[in-house]
């Protein structure tokens, strides 16, 4: 096991879903690979495809038609895989927790490895967050 | 046999030349971000991609589509890939002296990894695939013509000989075939032929990951795409050794010609990935038109230099 997830953490490939978002949070993500923060030091890419990704980047509130897509996007990937939720809306709904259409924060559809709060959160704050997230025990025993 | 099959396997068949490529694609990746001022990955990080891919990640059969034919067509592109590297590394590294008309059987052998591309991602059975797939088959109509012309003009340049080892010699004996007008053209040809080969940007149209989110591969995942990124590894490492035997003088692998030979394919590496870097993609149409209108006449241009003897 030691060998693998050594392998795992050293290459997170991440693919990012947007909710309805406002978009600040979208670019705080891009942000963090931008020649002042360059996640590719760890060894964290990008990916254009579900099929290809490590980590499932979440933010923007979750409404009742985005539910959908992503639990259809959630059962798309290979697991093992980790699932942060970005910025106020993702982690807990934020100023819309109460609104119509609302669907639960990402928690309550899918299973949520890290939390990432913040309107928005930092760059500085996004690295510490996945740091931390690879840097935990076990980053996927919830599929063993 | 034995001997044949550690050829294949280790030295300088799928091993070695496996663990070449995965150091140059790390230069590819360090230069493309020092120009991009970052910092970049580091040395170990095709490997960790690698062995992620190959040990840790679940596969992911389609539901519609050939699960055989996807499966297929990975382990078919590394055979292919492999097998080229050997043919091109065995006269290259002065192990044995190939066969006559082995040039044909190299050309032929390095399509093949681009066709199992374009097979595996019609057998996904994804509408994106489907448009990546067609992209690359016409990529690949348009480049390999004026690959072959390339060819022919290195023929022509070594007085008709049809083997990579003459080839080479003749170049030991006199000088290296771009030292000449038509030398300098047919280097520039085969420059963007490469390119267009290991699908890098100007010519990445096939998997455009911002566009049909990286097309022939959509489907991949685990081990099956790891076998992809080992064959293009190997791609990236045989392509400018090949091109280093036709036009740069080989290797001369004693004393400080081991120093040469590497500045040579890090030299050539380092050319793709600035193109690549200070380049958009092309559309299809103008990838066909730039080869089959713009690179074929010059390639036919040094052809008829190299018959007058320039």
């Amino acid at each position: 096991m030691g060998f693998k997830s050594f392998c795992f953490k050293k290459s997170l490939w991440v693919f990012h879903f947007g909710g309805a978002s406002c978009n600040n949070c979208d670019i705080e993500i891009l942000d963090c690979l931008t020649p002042r923060y360059d996640l590719e030091r760890f060894g964290i890419l990008l990916v254009g495809s579900i099929r290809h990704a490590d980590v499932l980047l979440v933010n923007g509130s979750i409404n009742m038609r985005d539910r959908d897509r992503l639990i259809e996007i959630y059962n798309q990937a290979p697991k093992p895989i980790l699932v942060v939720a970005i910025g106020a809306c993702g982690c807990t709904g934020g100023i819309f927790a109460e609104g119509n259409t609302f669907a639960g924060p990402v928690d309550k559809i899918i299973p949520v490895d890290a939390y990432i709060p913040g309107c928005p959160p930092k760059p500085e704050a996004i690295i510490a967050g996945l740091v931390k997230l690879v840097n935990s025990s076990n980053p996927f025993k919830r599929d063993k | 046999m034995a001997v044949n099959l550690f050829y294949f396997l280790v030295f300088p068949g799928l091993l070695f030349s496996a663990v070449v490529g995965a150091l140059l694609s790390w230069f590819d990746r360090k230069i493309t971000a020092r120009v991009q001022f970052r910092k970049g990955p580091p040395l170990l990080q095709p490997f960790y991609d690698f062995f992620k891919l190959l040990l840790v990640k679940e596969t992911i059969l389609p539901k519609q589509g050939s699960p055989v034919v996807f499966l297929l067509a990975p382990v078919f592109a590394v055979f292919g890939a492999t097998t080229a590297a050997v043919l091109i590394l065995l006269p290259l590294l002065n192990i044995s002296s190939g066969f006559r008309g082995d040039l044909i059987v190299i050309f032929y052998l390095l399509t093949i990894p681009s066709f199992s591309y374009v097979i595996g991602s019609l057998a996904s059975g994804n509408p994106l695939a489907a448009v990546g797939g067609s992209r690359e088959m016409k990529l690949i109509l348009s480049y390999e013509s004026t690959f072959l012309l390339v060819i022919a003009g290195v023929i022509i340049k070594a007085s008709q000989y049809f083997d990579l080892n003459s080839i080479i010699t003749i170049q030991h004996n006199s000088r290296p075939f771009i030292e000449s007008v038509s030398g300098v053209i047919l280097f520039i040809v085969a420059i963007f032929c490469i390119q267009a080969k290991l699908g890098l940007v100007p010519f990445d149209m096939a998997e455009a990951e911002t566009e049909i989110t990286e097309g022939t591969f959509i489907e991949y995942s685990g081990a099956p795409y790891a076998l992809i990124k080992l064959t293009k590894y190997i791609m990236l490492f045989i392509l400018p050794a090949f091109l280093t035997a036709l036009l740069l003088n080989g290797f001369v692998l004693k004393g400080i010609g081991i120093l040469w030979a590497a500045l040579k394919i890090l030299g050539i590496v380092l050319l793709l990935t600035l193109i690549r870097n200070t380049n958009p993609r092309l559309k299809i149409k103008q990838a066909v038109s730039f080869f089959l209108v713009w690179m074929n006449l010059l390639a036919i241009l040094a052809i008829v230099l190299a018959y007058f003897g320039y």
